[in-house]
């Protein structure tokens, strides 16, 4: 069932590729594109249904497949998986819908996004080290493609290349930490499960150290954290917009998710001894992310820095959740289950605006902020949408980042108080610099940048509409009553912070 | 079962009239003016039922709402003032406006706060208060096509979030000190030093809101607003929610022994201060903000001192006559186009009914005797008193300056209409010359519950609303205060009155220096909003020089390498495979030189050979 979700985008993507190219219109490619991502938001959906939050990990599926080499197939979803899985779905069908306006090879376009979704899927339900590594750098090949293909020019294909070449070197160093896990192992063993079992590196000081730092580096360049984030501005700068909603809502999350499903678990010793450098790196993050993103004068560019404020927090919690002195079961708890809920708010919310990104740059063919003002007069319900989606970003509550904040802060507090009272103060940053970006693009007096015809500026079209408001809609919905979540994160994260404590 | 209409209905209408937005222009203001009267129907009703109720939130926390005695007057003080807001604003905008916007605004605002003052977690005050927040940067900013009421609206809403930091640090607190369940009555159970922090957290975001030193400055940026949110803002909600905040929290105060004197000196000095800096204004709505924070902070002394029932007097005291004027100002502002002071000469004689209401607001405002916030303040200061002596002073002279300020405004707008008086008319924006009719009933209302409210100070009500509130032992004000602080209030009100047409005695740097507030905006931007873009760019730079800087120098000396690995890969290896090669080739050249063809050459070679072979074999045997 699990590898039916996930290779489905896959079969339909080699279908329309074997198919000659005149059978179909790119119309039709779209439509296909649609039909494709809703089956399989509606297969997530069901397995949803049925999944017990209490049972561990589900519809498991293990198949051999390099024996002599101690890797095999094996795939399961538990409370933290389920949630990104679902999102990615829905991510997805939001692209697939506000793409349908796309024009340019529209059957290649639409063959890409299909393939990253099933490794989008596959690296969420992977529960072996070379099968995650392999959709970690499938991940990496796809969005190059995307970048380089459809994004903005010349620079674009500069962005793509730094982009490949630098989370490369990310997926080299994961690798190189697998290996080190794979040979403590006896027997040798890439199986996520059977490592997490082992604790292979319990009592090995430095040996296990220097895997979590090949691990932890590798992880920490996809997030992105400070320092190794600055691949993130050019690349979601020149990417379609399309584009920067799958790598900020999709992709980053699979570093974020390797911390909790591989380096928390298979690592317990190492992340407990360095939990404190983890926090600092968090703060660092979530602070120096939400600054320089207030120094910018491009929107995308300042919401791709708002990605690694938003994912320090994420880092912070992990690191507090690994923290044991001063804190209890609960205050961990609640920090991971804060981490994992900010994964899929980050995905909703700052997936959403970038496709309003997309949507500006379609209109003023300009990112930058002080091009526009009083935007707000000539579209209305645009303005209106990125006004949501900015405070939703800014954490207000009703929407689903206060959810994932406010549980990262009140479970960080109790063991790294300094560290998260320094990264409070990233919800206010934050607050400022979308009401500078609010004021300075939709408010005020109207006035356009001369790119724009006479014949004035469109708002929001429905299917623009539809992909971004559905996105804000889950988001707020997660915010008013987040329980339905909740209850299937809390179990998966107490099993965690129950792994790391041993 | 209660709770859930009495927050849903405003939320719920609110929501759907901002998304309906201009197209519900017409039943926007049919259906706001419904939806508050069936809110404040509902609040009565909550009042008396004290219904109870609480869902899971987070692990170990509920999202809990309850009505006790405290909340059943918050409700019914802030669906009151939100009814007779949403009333006069059916008059104010026309169909011009984005009525559906606007009232769902309000209502969406008002919801919030019936959730702040009926939650009984910390997680769900925090929501609420912050969603309040956001709602009114929305409100101030509802004019949006001019920059400086957007610019307005973000001063007030990252002025107040800054102090909101607090309630997080004060949650993460409260869980770190031992109290799981995050609920307000079990805050001062936290363990020490955590306590501390609770206490301080929430202290820090309750002044924020309600405007007091050193956050006052945003409630003179929030006047860009129109003024039925001025009226419903900064009388029962929003700045309210602070002392609501304070007055919910005082066992809290209690426990952490510090945090009493510090709330009450805070309260009384903003009181004092901020009444120095109402009498320096000459704009209305400027003088009736900084009387706001002045008023709020006899509250604010009130929980500071533990005087819960003299500060819920006072807050419902002040927010129905706080509201009533703030409506006046409107109704002239939107008549005359101004809200100047000089210019308003004679408004009060040219529209009568607004005029007599603002008089009984303005009378009541100055603390005169039977009036509703005479009676209240004495009950603050009966509590400042018990706690200190020196409370109790800087009280009072607080009290002498609100009737100052007070008379100062009613005296203007009482003048002779001057001849000349259009001259002073539409600074602001062009003014209708006429009051509408939906105004007069929402400004009697709250005027006349203005000036009644006072009966809630006379010793059985007093004794009722204590008992409500439960602090029975709060010390009720003596017959020698009462006349006191009358006696005061009438004679700073007699000088105002007389002094009124000339300049104050006090040097000009002083005067300026009260009129802008004190300067706590420019301080602030010193502070804060100055220094961090600054670091901002000044990061951004180092971003880009330095961060990428280095990446971008390791691509660099990747290439170098891959450069130098070319050169030693042409000049050397390929180089030495070259010379090997042709190092063959001339080996082969020398080999195939013997290979002649020529049958005698090869009877020569074969003769040496044997010769070679013949010497070898000699020479080893």
């Amino acid at each position: 069932m699990l590898s039916v979700v996930v290779f489905l985008p896959l079969a339909v993507c080699t279908a329309l590729l074997l198919l000659p190219s005149r059978a179909l219109s790119d119309r039709a490619c779209g439509r296909v594109w649609i039909a494709t991502a809703t089956a399989d938001l509606a297969l997530v959906i069901a397995l949803w249904a049925s999944f017990d939050s209490r049972g561990g990990l589900q519809y498991q599926q293990r198949v051999r497949w390099i024996p002599s080499a101690g890797v095999g197939y094996h795939v399961g979803v538990d409370g933290l998986s389920l949630p990104l899985v679902a999102l990615s779905c829905l991510l997805f069908l939001a692209v697939a819908v506000f793409s349908l306006r796309e024009r340019r090879r529209v059957r290649s376009y639409v063959c890409l996004f299909l393939f990253l979704q099933t490794v989008s899927l596959g690296l969420f339900v992977a529960l072996d080290l070379i099968l995650f590594f392999v959709f970690f750098d499938l991940s990496i090949v796809g969005m190059f493609f995307v970048i380089a293909g459809w994004g903005h020019g010349e620079r674009a294909r500069a962005a793509a290349l730094k982009f490949f070449l630098y989370t490369f070197i990310g997926s080299l160093a994961l690798l190189l930490g697998f290996i080190g896990l794979y040979l403590a192992a006896d027997p040798h063993t890439f199986d996520i499960v059977d490592l997490t079992r082992a604790d292979p590196l319990a009592g090995r000081g430095l040996y296990a150290g220097l895997v979590l730092l090949a691990i932890g580096v590798g992880l920490a360049v996809k997030t992105p954290t400070v320092p190794f984030h600055t691949w993130l501005p050019p690349a979601h700068t020149d990417a379609p917009a399309a584009g920067s909603a799958i790598l900020a809502g999709v992709l980053l999350k699979m570093g974020t998710y390797g911390f909790v499903r591989i380096a928390m678990p298979l690592l317990p010793g190492s992340w407990r001894r360095y939990a404190l450098a983890i926090v600092v790196v968090g703060a660092v993050s979530v602070v120096y992310g939400a600054l320089v993103a207030l120094a910018q004068t491009d929107f995308k560019r300042m919401i791709a820095y708002t990605s690694v404020n938003h994912m320090g927090y994420i880092i912070l919690a992990v690191g507090a959740a690994g923290t044991l002195a001063g804190s209890d079961a609960q205050t961990r708890s609640l920090a991971v289950t804060g981490a994992v809920t900010q994964m899929v708010s980050h995905g909703l919310i700052t997936g959403a605006l970038f496709l309003l990104t997309g949507v500006l740059y379609d209109r003023g063919r300009t990112y930058a902020i002080d091009a526009y003002s009083g935007l707000a007069a000539h579209t209305p319900r645009f303005a209106a949408v990125t006004a949501v989606a900015a405070f939703a970003s800014l954490g207000i509550p009703g929407f689903s980042g206060f959810i994932a904040e406010f549980q990262i802060f009140t479970g960080s507090l109790a063991s790294q108080t300094v560290a998260t009272a320094i990264a409070v103060t990233g919800i206010l940053i934050t607050a400022a610099l979308f009401l500078r970006a609010l004021r300075g693009m939709f408010l005020g007096v109207p006035r356009l940048p001369r790119t724009i015809a006479t014949r004035g500026i469109a708002d929001l079209k429905g299917s623009e509409a539809m992909s971004t408001v559905a996105l804000l809609a889950v988001a707020l919905v997660i915010g008013v009553a987040p329980r339905w979540l909740l209850d299937v994160i809390e179990p998966a994260g107490h099993t965690v912070i129950g792994l790391v404590a041993r | 079962m209660l709770l859930w209409p009495l927050i849903s209905v405003p939320l719920g209408t609110g929501a759907a009239l901002c998304l309906a937005g201009r197209s519900a222009n017409r039943p926007a203001p049919l259906l706001a003016v419904a939806a508050a009267l069936a809110t404040l129907g509902l609040a009565v009703t909550a009042a008396v039922a004290r219904p109870e109720a609480s869902a899971p939130l987070f692990t170990g926390m509920r999202a809990g709402l309850a009505v006790d005695g405290l909340s059943a007057v918050m409700v019914i003080t802030v669906a009151a003032v939100t009814l007779g807001v949403v009333l006069f604003s059916t008059g104010e905008f026309g169909q011009g406006e984005n009525r559906g916007r606007f009232f769902g605004l309000m209502l969406l605002f008002a919801g919030a706060m019936f959730v702040t003052v009926t939650a009984t977690t910390l997680p769900l005050l925090l929501m609420a208060w912050e969603a309040m927040g956001a709602t009114s940067w929305a409100l101030i900013g509802y004019w949006w096509q001019q920059p400086e009421r957007v610019r307005a609206a973000d001063v007030a809403f990252l002025t107040t979030r800054t102090a909101d930091l607090g309630l997080y640090l004060a949650a993460g607190a409260a869980l770190a000190g031992g109290i799981g369940s995050l609920r307000l009555d079990a805050l001062p159970h936290a363990a020490p030093p955590w306590l501390n922090v609770v206490t301080a957290g929430a202290v820090a975001a309750a002044l924020g809101k309600s405007a007091q030193l050193p956050f006052s400055f945003w409630l003179s940026r929030a006047m860009l607003g129109p003024s039925p949110v001025s009226a419903l803002l900064h009388s029962a909600t929003m700045v309210a929610a602070g002392a609501y905040l304070l007055l919910r929290l005082h066992p809290l105060l209690a426990a952490a022994t510090w945090a009493g004197p510090l709330v009450a000196w805070t309260g009384a000095l903003t009181a004092l201060a901020l009444g120095i800096v109402a009498i320096a204004q000459s704009d209305l709505k400027q003088l009736l903000a900084a009387s706001t924070s002045a008023q709020i902070g006899f509250m604010v002394l009130a929980a500071g001192s533990g005087g819960v029932a003299g500060g819920l007097t006072q807050l419902v005291a002040h927010a129905a006559t706080k509201s009533a004027l703030f409506l006046a100002a409107g109704a002239w502002l939107t008549a005359l186009g101004t809200k100047q002071l000089p210019a308003l000469r004679g408004a009060a004689r040219r529209y009568r009914m607004v005029g007599a209401a603002f008089a009984v607001g303005t009378l009541t405002l100055a603390g005169l005797p039977p009036l509703s916030l005479w009676a209240a303040k004495d009950e603050v200061l009966a509590a400042a008193r018990a706690e200190n002596s020196g409370l109790y002073a800087v009280g009072l002279a607080a009290a002498a300056v609100s009737a100052v300020y007070s008379v100062k405004a009613l005296w203007y707008v009482t003048r002779p209409l001057p001849t000349d008086a259009e001259a002073g008319y539409d600074t602001e924006g062009h003014g209708t010359r006429r009051v509408p009719r939906p105004v007069s009933f929402p400004l009697w209302a709250l005027t006349g519950l203005a000036a009644v409210l006072g009966v809630l100070a006379l010793p059985g009500p007093a004794s009722w609303v204590r008992h409500l509130v439960g602090t029975p032992a709060e010390p009720s004000p003596t017959a020698w205060e009462l006349g006191l602080s009358a006696g005061v209030a009438l004679a700073a009100a007699t000088w105002a009155w007389r002094y009124s047409s000339r300049p104050a005695p006090v040097p000009g740097a002083v005067a300026r220096w009260a009129k802008g507030w004190l300067g706590l905006e420019r301080g602030a931007r010193l502070l804060v909003a100055g220094p961090v873009p600054a670091l901002a760019r000044a990061l951004a730079v180092f971003d880009d020089r330095v961060v990428d800087g280095a990446v971008r120098q390791s691509a660099r000396a990747g290439l170098a390498a891959a450069r130098f690995a070319r050169r030693l890969d042409d000049g050397g290896i390929d180089a030495a495979v070259g010379a090997v090669a042709s190092g063959a080739r001339g080996l082969g050249r020398w080999a195939r030189r013997p290979q002649t063809g020529l049958v005698h050459q090869y009877y020569a070679q074969a003769a040496v050979g044997f010769c070679a072979l013949i010497l070898i074999v000699l020479l080893v045997r």
